[in-house]
């Protein structure tokens, strides 16, 4: 496999870190979305389970399949 | 020309019962007879004549191979529209019937869901020792437990089950970059002990080797399961099991669509002509769920180093031009072709620029929203057990707990169609004759399977009648022979005629 045959946008192929500027500025969508969300977390508490740690702990599934 | 890529999801539930006997196979049972009593007042039996799980594609049994052991004795129920609902192990599961295409797939994935809701509200409502039960479409307790959402692809038996292994495998190790569930944490050895604060997919770091038989232990991204549940001369049955359960309706139809495309050109042997392979497709696989930033470079076997992105983006240039050159007749028609195009380019051009900005349509990307505006709010290191428990929540099926149901995804089917698909079988598909024989004759269809259906028609013996084309039996073929016979006993005469 070639780089050419990737056929694809320029890309990032050729760093394996990521690193800062690879973050583009929110747009609309992603500020709507945080909008959204803000409504969300404003009224979560409510739905979320009492005890975070004992439902974690408790929460044990026999392996399927 | 590829055949019609006849695909099902067959997801395993979560279930927690408190209060009571907390059993997950008794709970699984409630559950389901609960349904099968409360919700729909009968329940037919399932007929496991035809199932032989130990059956290797690559021909012969592989040494130290352990077929997975089937269990007759649990509850097993079959529903009008197509699907079986049975315990697994110790989970509730539920099958969709064979579907035409991923959008299909979708509507009887979501009427998964509400059947399991329905379930766990007749079993609150009808159990009197003070039990409550709640299940959970995810793949993992967190604890390094994990439980399975197969899907199941019609592949012609005539492809060399090598070119598959080989083609399909690096879409298997990529797809999770919209197919992923995210999961906090990690919890086994995948890692090399890594701190992994949140991961891509929930079941990623459960595999360990490239091909093999397991479904349990030493999960391979290639299952060889050979089991058609269908004319075994003529079809194959992938079964795929390195998917995540998916809630996102967006991520499980690309999940669908994607797969089925890929298995088309494989078939029709448009891959070109040196499929992409990874050095170590495991590890990438582990990589690549760890990796939120997708940017992570990944070894190939010719030296050259790819990210997710770029092989996702190969794959779907190569799809791209196989529709154009083949059609898409096989993964649903030109309508469901294009949607899987256009969707699959859409995300992953949305994955390239900002992946946040997919929060409404991929699961990973949505519980990731989620939990970094809680942190930021809460000032909480990952680390913290809240985040864990909304991880958990965010795939509790129950309206007053689902968190995911408050996220507002975006649809791609309507309540309407899920409602109906609860009910009624896929029109395209032998899921139909199942459906409508057990809606019409429910006392007289005693057993029934995949691929085929036993009638007691109030004389011995009991009549089977075979179903081995899953293309076969469908709404067009037999819906006005259905319409026309007045008994069951009427129906088979016809049907032999």
């Amino acid at each position: 496999m070639t780089e050419r045959e990737l056929k694809k946008k320029p890309t990032t192929t050729e760093r394996a870190e990521p690193v800062a500027e690879d973050v583009p500025a929110p747009s609309a969508k992603g500020e709507k979305l945080k909008a959204e969300l803000d409504d969300l977390l404003d009224e979560i508490d409510e739905v979320l389970e009492d005890n975070a740690e004992e439902f974690v702990r408790n929460y044990v599934q026999k392996g399927g399949e | 020309m590829a055949i019609e890529k006849v695909c099902g999801i067959e997801t395993e539930y979560g279930i927690q019962v408190v209060g009571g006997d907390p059993n997950p196979i008794a709970g699984s049972s409630v559950l389901i007879n609960a349904y099968a009593h409360e919700v729909v007042h009968r329940r037919t039996a399932w007929d496991f004549d035809d199932e032989s799980p130990g059956n290797d594609a690559r021909g012969e049994a592989q040494p130290g191979a352990m077929p997975p052991a089937i269990e007759t004795h649990l509850v097993n129920s079959v529903l009008t529209n197509g699907a079986r609902y049975y315990v697994d192990h110790a989970h509730p599961e539920f099958s969709t019937p064979e579907c035409l295409d991923a959008l299909e797939c979708v509507r009887y994935d979501r009427a998964g869901e509400e059947i399991l809701r329905r379930s766990v509200e007749a079993a609150d409502r009808l159990t009197h020792d003070g039990r409550r039960f709640s299940v959970y479409k995810n793949n993992s307790d967190g604890k390094g437990n994990s439980y399975g959402c197969h899907e199941n692809y019609l592949v012609a038996r005539s492809v060399p089950f090598d070119r598959i292994v080989t083609s399909v495998t690096p879409h298997f190790v990529t797809r999770q970059i919209y197919a992923g569930a995210g999961k906090v944490g990690a919890e086994t050895a995948a890692f090399d002990g890594q701190r992994v604060d949140y991961q891509i997919s929930q079941r990623a770091e459960f595999f360990e080797e490239r091909v093999g038989l397991e479904t349990t232990l030493k999960r391979p991204i290639v299952n060889t399961r050979d089991e058609p549940h269908a004319d075994p001369s003529r079809y194959r049955r992938l079964h795929v099991i390195v998917g995540d359960s998916n809630l996102c309706e967006v991520a499980t139809f690309l999940k669908v669509g994607t797969t089925a495309l890929v298995l088309s050109m494989i078939e029709d042997d448009a891959t070109g002509p040196r499929p992409l392979d990874f050095a170590d497709p495991v590890r990438a696989m582990h990589a690549v769920s760890q990796d939120l930033t997708l940017r992570r470079a990944l070894r190939m076997a010719d030296g050259s180093t790819a990210t997710a992105l770029d092989v996702q983006w190969h794959l779907y240039e190569l799809a791209r031009k196989y529709a154009m050159d083949h059609g898409t007749a096989s993964v649903g028609g030109a309508d469901v072709g294009t949607l899987i195009l256009d969707r699959w380019g859409g995300v992953l051009e949305a994955l390239e620029a900002d992946p946040m900005s997919l929060a409404g349509q991929l699961d990973w990307v949505a519980k990731l929203h989620l939990l970094e505006g809680y942190r930021a709010r809460h000032d909480l290191a990952w680390q913290d057990r809240r985040l864990a428990a909304m991880d958990l929540q965010y795939h509790d099926l129950r309206p007053a707990r689902s968190l995911f149901s408050r996220l507002g995804t975006e649809r791609l089917v309507s309540d309407e169609e899920v409602a109906r698909a609860v009910e009624t079988p896929p029109r395209g598909t032998r899921a139909w004759f199942r459906g409508a024989c057990l809606a019409r004759w429910p006392d007289a269809v005693v057993t029934a399977n995949w691929d085929s259906l036993v009638f007691d028609l109030g004389q011995d013996p009991l009549r089977r009648v075979p179903m081995m084309d899953p293309l076969r039996g469908t709404a067009d073929h037999v819906e006005e022979l259905l319409q026309k016979s007045s008994t069951p006993a009427d129906l088979l005469s016809r049907l032999s005629q």
